[in-house]
């Protein structure tokens, strides 16, 4: 064990844990019987915003390149890949694009494992279309704390299987899973890019009687520095994998290669993105879609994956760190976005990104985030001043309006969050206390909301 | 758990009638924080104190003798029960027993050393022992530029500065790496009760201004922040003069 300063992804609340890479299952079933007090919790690449692979005076397993869980395998004539929960979607990609299958959910970044895709139930641009990450998933094999390794499917243990699908590592340790992946014509996608120039017409160009659900994927960037009768304008890409033909043809039409094109620099000054720098950038990346409708062909990685063109990337926001906000209020709650919007760009806080989405319905899963509903996403300096009382305001207005926040991005939210917006949250504490009865998963994350903690 | 905006869910002020402490926990009372443990001597005060906060945070009272070195560890089991971390502890107990004739009664440096220094020691340890198992933690500790150059007029209460700062100093070296740190905090000149009627110093601050200094110091890495600031530099200069010079200040 190596005594490891860790944090999220946004850079913020470090702790110190107990590392270890497990070598097989007998060396995890070693580290949780060796940690009774502070438990344990696995770690995949660290995506997740804030705190919730990381378990501060306690034991981490960091899962990525382990020979833990079957090894990988792509059946092509189904699509199911079998991979081992260390796996990120990017070695996935990497070997089944060129063989035409496309992972059913990806999010923002190529670079999360499958134990952490499944521990936060991820979802993409194609959620209102096809779901979350765990409604692709054909069955698990999970390490329970008391060392027994169970196989859970929606037929098989169906209520361990769904409180491990978004149950943030706390119900066991994945091993492997088996994943239905999506048949591609082509390595290439057909984008339609559309500028708009208020946030009524985003709101309008995305709901259902705006064409939305015809869309494999759609997504509006949305510029929350504009004021006035800007406010709230965006660009909205939508579309769906190409056909080869669309593609050009040709031998390469399935050819793959994702590069990392630039390296955030080691060192950047705490004020690199202030106000007036992301208003500069908001401005231009509004002016450079084109104003009226375009339909192009894009690359995976330029669709799907554009800030893992930066490696890095997360320490652009200096030392103090940055806090991703992502919350979904039910549809019929535009106007809270609203209010939520102009509360931020009131208090001067800039948001570098913001992404709206339309969520299809939830899953089966207690805690997974997605539901039917508006997700609104945007980042933040972590050291602004009056953050945590800005945030506590924003957090109400959401909950009172039937909303939650994604707990594989939260930093803050108070424990009452999770208990007021995930309505089956006891529920899923008395399965996840069925499979962990000794209480020895445990991360910084489920510390602070009191996951484990009745009422 | 802190949270990531820099707030913490359970702080303890140990000296929960100081003045600077208070003012110092109530800054850092921010939404987010689930409960302030005032540790006084004085409970009453204490949870007048708690009383007057504006705070959805719950406020807890536990009695503690400031000068009894060997209650520590058990006062910091009975703040963290139940396996409650504790995020951010701020040690603020002191005793500065201006005017006293050390000539006249000798033995009562003890009553200053006892508190400032020795169970301050105590404490800082115990509480540093919790969160290196926490695997974080922020100790605040309140020092005084009296104890960055002893001067006559007080020096027993400088002495005891002296010692507790430097062992705070070399405390937060040995942490490097577990994740619990300390920040020690050296005011000057503070208006507070327990320097009504003494003669103003130059550089005088208020318990508001030390606190203000102190929450921003507290979500960075440093181990030392004066109040104000400006001390740094005088001090740095103060600290290095020698003795012959030093006793020809007007200051002095």
């Amino acid at each position: 064990m190596t005594k490891q300063r860790l944090s999220g992804w946004g850079r913020t609340a470090w702790t110190v844990s107990d590392t270890v890479v497990p070598a097989d299952v007998e060396a995890i079933r070693t580290v949780v019987a060796a940690s009774p007090h502070r438990g344990v919790i696995a770690r995949g690449l660290g995506r997740s915003y804030g705190a919730a692979a990381q378990n501060a005076g306690g034991s981490v397993l960091l899962m990525p390149g382990t020979a833990v869980g079957a090894p990988y395998s792509l059946d092509d004539n189904t699509g199911i890949v079998t991979a081992p929960a260390g796996m990120s979607l990017d070695d996935i990609l990497r070997d089944s694009v060129p063989r035409g299958w496309f992972v059913p959910v990806t999010p923002g970044t190529r670079f999360v494992t499958v134990g952490g895709a499944i521990a936060s139930d991820i979802h993409g641009k194609n959620h209102h279309f096809d779901g979350s990450f765990g409604q692709h998933v054909r069955s698990m094999r999970v390490l329970l704390s008391s060392g027994e390794i169970v196989r859970l499917s929606p037929e098989e243990n169906a209520a361990w299987f769904w409180a491990t699908v978004g149950g943030m590592g706390l119900t066991g340790v994945v091993l492997d899973a088996e994943i239905r992946t999506l048949k591609i014509g082509s390595s290439r996608v057909r984008v339609e890019t559309e500028r708009l120039t208020d946030f009524d017409a985003v709101v309008a160009a995305m709901s259902s009687d705006g064409a939305d659900d015809t869309y494999r994927y759609s997504v509006a960037w949305v510029d929350l520095v504009a004021t006035g009768r800007s406010m709230g304008r965006g660009v909205l890409t939508r579309g769906d994998h190409a056909t080869a033909a669309e593609a050009g043809g040709g031998d390469d039409v399935l050819a793959y290669d994702p590069k990392v094109r630039l390296a955030a620099p080691p060192w950047v000054p705490n004020q690199l993105l202030n106000k007036l720098s992301i208003k500069a950038f908001n401005e231009v990346w509004y002016r450079k879609a084109p104003s009226r409708r375009h339909v192009g062909i894009e690359s995976i990685p330029t669709f799907f994956h554009p800030l893992d063109g930066v490696r890095q990337w997360n320490t652009l926001y200096g030392s103090q760190g940055f806090i991703q906000y992502q919350f979904i209020v039910p549809l019929g709650q535009v106007e809270v976005l609203r209010r939520v919007i102009e509360a931020f760009s009131g208090q001067g806080v800039a948001s570098f990104l913001a992404v709206l989405k339309r969520m299809g319905p939830q899953n089966a899963a207690p805690m997974s985030f997605p539901t039917e509903g508006w997700t609104l996403t945007l980042d933040m300096a972590a050291g602004l001043r009056g953050l945590p009382e800005l945030l506590a305001r924003v957090d109400t207005m959401v909950l009172d309006a039937g909303g939650r926040h994604y707990l594989a991005k939260d930093s803050h939210v108070a424990p009452s969050a999770v208990r007021r917006g995930y309505p089956r949250f006891a529920e899923w504490q008395e399965v996840r206390a069925e499979m962990d009865p000794t209480g020895r998963w445990n991360s910084d994350l489920a510390r602070r909301l009191g996951l484990m903690e009745k009422g | 758990m802190k949270n990531g905006v820099g707030v913490p869910q359970n702080i303890v002020l140990f000296g929960g009638t100081s003045e600077i402490g208070q003012q110092v926990a109530a800054r850092l009372l921010q939404p987010g924080v689930a409960r302030l443990t005032l540790v006084a001597r004085d409970v009453d005060a204490a949870a007048a104190f708690g009383e007057s906060l504006d705070t959805e945070a719950e406020v807890e009272i536990v009695r503690f003798d400031g000068a009894d070195h060997a209650a520590m560890e058990s006062v910091v089991d009975e703040v963290s029960a139940g396996g409650r971390d504790i995020d951010v502890a701020i040690i603020a107990h002191g005793v500065l027993a201006e005017g006293t004739d050390y000539y006249a009664a000798p033995a009562r440096v003890a009553e200053v050393l006892s508190v400032n220094t020795v169970a301050s020691a105590a404490l800082l340890y115990a509480v540093a022992a919790r969160m290196r198992s926490q695997g974080y933690g922020r100790i605040i500790l309140l020092s005084s530029v009296a104890g960055v150059r002893v001067r006559k007029g007080n020096p027993v209460y400088g002495a005891s500065k002296a010692a507790i700062d430097s062992l705070a100093v070399a405390v937060d070296h040995e942490l490097a790496g577990t994740g619990a740190s300390i920040l020690v905090v050296r005011p000057g000149f503070v208006e507070s009760k327990m320097t009504a009627g003494m003669k103003k110093a130059p550089f005088a601050t208020t318990p508001a201004a030390v606190a203000d200094i102190v929450a921003k110091a507290a979500n960075s890495t440093a181990t030392v922040v004066y109040a104000p600031s400006v001390l740094r530099f005088v001090f740095g200069v103060f600290r290095l003069l020698p003795q012959a010079v030093w006793r020809r200040l007007p200051l002095n």
